[in-house]
């Protein structure tokens, strides 16, 4: 069963561009990066993550901490499902106590997954504040969940799937619309 | 991923996936014991009953500690202070805990079926935590998380099981879990003790413990009852020591890395000596990662089975 590409939305030169302007929009918001830590959630949101903070250090020449979560158990899906999905690791080997957390993920839908990572996040510390950034937002929100930092606005109908590709998982980097 | 029955009756069974699932899923639930708010709320609202018939502090500890975490409501019910005294029968005992509507039943019976004799007359997930002789998965799965932990992997190692093996549950549970996922597994103890065609399951049978334990990469001790001694099935305490106990000599025949291993509690002096006891922190891992291993059993045996019900 092969999913068509529908549309290309935005190819690598896109992608970085879009992650070179969302660094920039993090330091300019918080003036500067002490204090940052970015937190990537499993498991689209870690490889950004971590390539935001590589720019950032090229920009401000500073080491933000990065770790990853995994949201799995803090899903509110898990009642209902057929079969339970298997955790991935949650790695934050740093103090988030008083940290300027910037959350990232790929794509922002319907608001879930981030009403899951901050309900983990709350139990394993208290950040001085949460901003969120992602890839592509794709409306259709389900919960009163926004973002501070957005790669792309895009939107979609509640059919289509979007798939960002990154080139650390071994493919070739793009976010693309599936359609049926 | 999930398992593909609504219980966890034994590993027998078993595919070498879904141990591999559970196994995997546990190394997370780990990290969860470790934090400093240990819980996730994966159970949220849900009830868990430990309906032990046998006295144990372990198992019992350890499924409650993973249900609290997974932030389920679990109530321990030993019968010694339970209607069960006043004749009860264990499936009316089910029936009148099920009317509650609890969601999951973790069993530990003397009788071997008990746990799949009562799966298939209740809707909720039933966990078996020790029935009879029959089979002990939970243990047999920490055994396997620990050893791949520590060890790197499973497949191809060289495991003796030494002890009363016709009586041990945890040995067969140990045994179907081992083999499939590709370990080779040595069984060794008195003939008194060694159940007759354990070969069929197969391990290798020893009789002698010194070549059993030679080059081994885990020696798993399996606890000698000694209420065994007055049916005549061993001598004494201190024979039944020096022939299949488990001493510093007995583990140096082993490989340099060897993890000694034993599912507790143990009789120091008898099956495993003091100096080997205190010598191996692998014993107390066990019982962590019992908790880790047990919540992903649970979590796992959670889903979405309601609908269907």
């Amino acid at each position: 069963m092969s999913i068509k590409e529908k549309a290309l939305i935005l190819d690598k030169a896109g992608i970085d561009r879009a992650l070179t302007r969302i660094a920039h929009e993090i330091l300019e918001k918080n003036k500067g990066a002490r204090d940052i830590v970015l937190i990537g959630i499993q498991r689209g949101g870690v490889h950004i993550a971590r390539r935001l903070a590589s720019r950032i250090h090229e920009i401000e020449r500073v080491e933000a901490p990065v770790g990853s979560l995994d949201i799995t158990m803090y899903r509110d899906d898990l009642s209902t499902r057929k079969s339970q999905p298997v955790p991935q690791a949650t790695d934050i080997t740093f103090d988030i106590q008083d940290k300027v957390m910037v959350l990232v993920d790929d794509v922002l839908f319907t608001g879930r997954t981030i009403r899951a990572a901050l309900n983990s996040i709350m139990d394993y510390g208290r950040p001085r504040c949460i901003q969120l950034a992602v890839l592509v937002d794709r409306g259709h929100r389900e919960l009163p969940i926004r973002a501070d930092y957005v790669g792309k606005n895009l939107p979609t109908s509640a059919k289509e799937k979007v798939e960002v590709m990154l080139a650390e998982d071994g493919v070739e980097e793009k976010i693309v619309i599936l359609g049926e | 991923m999930s398992l593909t029955s609504k219980d966890l009756l034994g590993i027998q069974g078993m595919t070498a996936d879904e141990i591999t699932t559970i196994l995997d899923t546990a190394a997370t639930f780990k990290d969860v014991s470790e934090r400093d708010i240990k819980k996730v709320p994966a159970l949220r609202g849900k009830t868990v009953i430990n309906l032990f018939y046998e006295a144990s502090t372990r198992t019992r500890t350890s499924f409650e500690l993973a249900g609290k975490r997974l932030s389920a409501d679990v109530i321990n019910i030993s019968t010694s202070t339970s209607s069960v005294v006043k004749g009860e029968t264990l499936l009316d005992t089910a029936r009148n805990i099920e009317a509650m509507k609890c969601d999951m039943i973790i069993v530990r019976h003397s009788c071997s079926g008990a746990p799949e004799f009562l799966s298939k007359r209740l809707k909720s997930a039933v966990i078996n935590a020790g029935d009879g002789f029959h089979e002990h998965p939970t243990q047999a799965l920490l055994d396997m998380y620990t050893i791949r932990e520590k060890l790197g992997k499973l497949e191809g190692l060289a495991i003796a099981i030494v002890g009363d093996i016709a009586h041990s549950r945890v040995a067969r549970s140990n045994i179907y879990g081992l083999t499939t996922m590709g370990a080779k597994v040595r069984v060794c103890g008195p003939p008194t003790m060694m159940p007759r065609g354990i070969e069929s399951l197969g391990a290798r049978v020893y009789c002698d413990m010194n070549t059993a334990v030679e080059g081994v990469d885990v020696i798993m001790m399996i606890r000698l009852q000694l209420e065994r001694q007055t049916v005549g099935l061993f001598p004494g305490a201190r024979e039944y020591a020096s022939f299949y106990g488990l001493n510093q000599a007995r583990v140096e025949r082993a490989a340099r890395h060897v993890l000694v291993m034993h599912p507790g509690p143990m009789n120091r002096g008898v099956e495993i000596s003091s100096e080997v006891a205190d010598g191996t922190p692998v014993i107390l891992e066990q019982v962590t990662n019992g908790v880790a291993v047990r919540m992903a059993v649970m979590y796992l045996l959670s889903g979405g089975t309601n609908s269907e019900a």
